[in-house]
């Protein structure tokens, strides 16, 4: 299909069912479509949407002036993007809830919720989700008017009185756990409903790491707006300045050298590498296989150490800013880089078929917590979660952006949906984005590795799209005044992936929780935000 | 199993000297050597996220990958502040971390050390003080020793333990 020529249809659709469409625009958000609606209709355009077969992406809210809202809802459909609009009163700040049709949307309207004061009528679950205790009930931090330094306080109480979901019955018992958890991990609140060993339920609480970086994110300029975006999830640093950048740079309208594109995508496919070897090896060892954890981890530092010397950070931070990128190569590095790429690919050939053909690994990872291709479906789940259930999707080749859209991407595919098919999916990325790197490194463009910043005009809007090693990542920018940010939106990949850890635990044991948690990974820190 | 055995014969021991820079290569032996002298040869860690960006702890993570091997030092990781000797504490506080940060700071038996890992946990790094971020770990529980960088590397961060058992 070529690319929107779904929009009739759907906008037949919005006829049939009397939303009332009242603009539409190719340009104004460039390269997805945007359409403005009025409130009243919000909730029965997530009808037609869901009616059309669009996968919910992302919800977020934009004070514009003293009185109003604009809400923006993303959808996707055989990997074109939509942006539907509304404006919304701040005096009436009530919308209906699109989680009936799209059960993605639940935490990201509590979130709206909690940050702009919007109620969402019909909400299945309408209690408190970001907010903990550092503001009060009734205040709301995204609003204008919300001083960014709030009141200032050292005494921030414990939010002890959150009213988590209750099980009851013969034998079953509850187990809280964290934010602080055993391990060095991110902190999270999860508590189990079980009987014996086997989990009845479980419920995510999250929100401890929330650090405002949407309200800190306002008032800068773009270089520092690419700063803050690399540690939205430290993890995905190159893939989130990547979308942050691509943002900006579609408001400002301007075009980034092919050098400087090839490099960001070469940074990228490095950033996954790393990731998928740390967690390889992670995932095996949380079910005793300590072997594997020892060569992964090894693999995972020659790589790090590599980042550094071509590119000067371990984890590639602030390479990608604003305008293209930070950092150069010449030939002798280009080599150095192919090197390791043969280096690593002897390795993992030696090394993947011991893990597929071990038989301790396969009783852990075979059938453990199963994401079925329906329940990933209905969640609107992305990455390696999506690709292990059945769902064969991935921007870099449905939405190729450059410089994916000159290469050859695959992307793997299974369907068990359990952790072992999670596994594959990471080892089989690591292959792909070794050949996608040869491809880049051996036609690298010649010239600019970036070209000067120059600030848009006040309300220019952009939208980024990237896939990071964890799935989509989605940005959202308006500019205000003076180059500097007024509006500043990441959307983690984990906001659409936690709530399916929920869903794949149940039934299994109690013990086998940090494997499952691991093999999904979500991010808290992108989450949180 | 014999594949597995044979590729652990041919890997054989990479764990280095901290760097092949032989004034680091003293400082990993003296860190073994304080170590065994100031805690009696075991010096027991619990690391807190107050809200890091999760980049801190991926170099936490490298410090026990078999390259730097902390643990041959007498350094470790423990589930439990009960078991610790410091808290290796990252990020800005978020305010929704600081009753847990300041919880585990209790819990953790004196006489104790709080290491404050990245540029986060001195001023907020890039989330600064903000409606939801206290800025600082001083703030909220006493700092002993400050290690920066965004992230620090592995070896900043043996050089600071180091400096914490010299002092
Ligand atoms: S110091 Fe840097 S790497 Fe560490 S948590 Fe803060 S932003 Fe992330």
């Amino acid at each position: 299909m070529s690319r929107f020529d779904w929009l009739s249809e759907l906008l037949a659709r919005c006829e049939d069912e009397h939303v009332l469409v009242r603009h539409g625009s190719a340009t104004r958000l460039a390269l997805v479509h945007l359409l403005d609606i009025d409130h009243e209709d919000w909730g029965r355009f997530a009808e037609v949407a869901q009616q059309q077969g669009c996968r919910w992406v992302a919800l977020w809210a934009d004070q514009i002036d003293a009185d109003d809202f604009n809400i923006d809802v993303c959808f996707e459909y055989h990997g074109d993007y939509l942006v539907v609009r509304a404006p919304l009163a701040i005096r009436q700040p009530v919308l209906p809830s699109h989680t009936p049709w799209f059960p993605a949307a639940n935490r990201p309207e509590r979130h709206l919720q909690d940050m702009f004061g919007i109620a969402f009528s019909d909400h299945p679950d309408s209690r408190r989700w970001t907010r903990h205790q550092a503001w009060p009930e009734g205040q709301y931090p995204l609003r204008r008017d919300f001083p960014a330094g709030g009141e200032p306080t050292d005494d921030t109480p414990p939010d002890s009185a959150y009213p988590f979901f209750q099980a009851q019955g013969a034998g079953v018992y509850e187990i809280p756990v964290g934010p602080v958890h055993a391990g060095i991990i991110e902190p999270g609140h999860f508590r189990f409903q079980a009987v014996g060993e086997t989990v009845l339920n479980l419920e995510e609480r999250l929100g401890y790491v929330h650090k405002g970086i949407e309200k800190t994110a306002e008032g800068r300029d773009a270089a520092a707006a690419a700063r803050l975006a690399g540690r939205v999830s430290g993890d995905s640093t190159v893939a989130h300045s990547w979308a942050a950048c691509m943002a900006m740079e579609r408001a400002a309208r301007i075009g980034v050298p092919a050098r400087a594109l090839a490099l960001r995508a070469v940074l990228a496919e490095r950033e996954r590498v790393a990731n998928h070897l740390g967690d390889i090896g992670a995932i095996c060892n949380d079910v005793g296989f300590a072997f594997a954890l020892y060569q992964f981890s090894r693999l995972r530092e020659d790589w790090q150490r590599l980042n550094r010397t071509v590119f000067g950070h371990r984890l590639l931070m602030d390479r990608v800013i604003p305008g293209g990128v930070a950092a150069d190569i010449d030939a002798a590095q280009v080599d150095e880089l192919l090197r390791q790429h043969s280096t690593l690919q002897a390795e993992l050939d030696e090394l993947i078929p011991m893990l597929d053909d071990n038989p301790s690994l396969e009783d852990r990872l075979l059938g453990t917590g199963v994401l079925t291709t329906e329940t990933a479906a209905q969640l609107g789940v992305v990455g390696y979660v999506g690709k292990a259930s059945g769902i064969d999707y991935d921007l870099r080749r449905d939405h190729a952006y450059a410089p994916y859209h000159r290469l050859q991407v695959e992307s793997p595919l299974y369907h068990d949906g359990d952790v072992a098919s999670r596994l594959k999916v990471r080892a089989d990325e690591i292959g792909h984005a070794l050949n996608l790197m040869e491809q880049l490194l051996s036609g690298l463009p010649d010239g600019e590795t970036h070209i000067d910043w120059q600030a848009p005009a006040s309300n220019a809007e952009g939208l980024g799209l990237v896939e990071g090693w964890r799935g989509e990542i989605l940005c959202y920018v308006r500019f205000g005044e003076a180059g500097r940010v007024a509006r500043f939106f990441p959307r983690d990949p984990s906001w659409l992936n936690w709530p399916a850890l929920e869903q794949l635990i149940h039934g299994n044991i109690v013990p086998d929780f940090p494997v499952c948690n691991k093999s999904v990974n979500g991010s808290y820190s992108g989450h949180d935000l | 199993m014999l594949r597995i055995l044979n590729k652990i014969r041919k890997t054989g021991i990479v764990t280095e000297p901290v760097s092949k820079d032989p004034e680091l290569e003293a400082l990993g032996i003296e860190l073994k050597r304080l170590v065994d002298l100031r805690m009696r040869g075991s010096f027991a860690i619990r690391e807190v996220d107050s809200g890091s960006c999760n980049a801190c702890e991926l170099e936490v993570h490298a410090l026990n990958n078999p390259y730097y091997d902390i643990e041959r030092f007498g350094v470790h990781f423990v589930a439990s502040p009960r078991h610790a000797d410091a808290l290796l504490v990252t990020g800005p506080v978020s305010r929704h971390m600081a009753a847990a940060l300041k919880r585990t700071y209790d819990a953790t038996p004196a006489p104790k050390w709080v290491i404050a890992m990245g540029d986060c946990t001195i001023n907020g790094g890039e989330f600064g003080c903000n409606y939801a971020t206290i800025g600082a770990v001083e703030r909220v529980v006493p700092v002993d020793l400050v290690i920066p960088g965004c992230p620090p590397t592995p070896t900043v961060l043996m050089q600071g333990l180091l400096a914490l058992l010299q002092a």
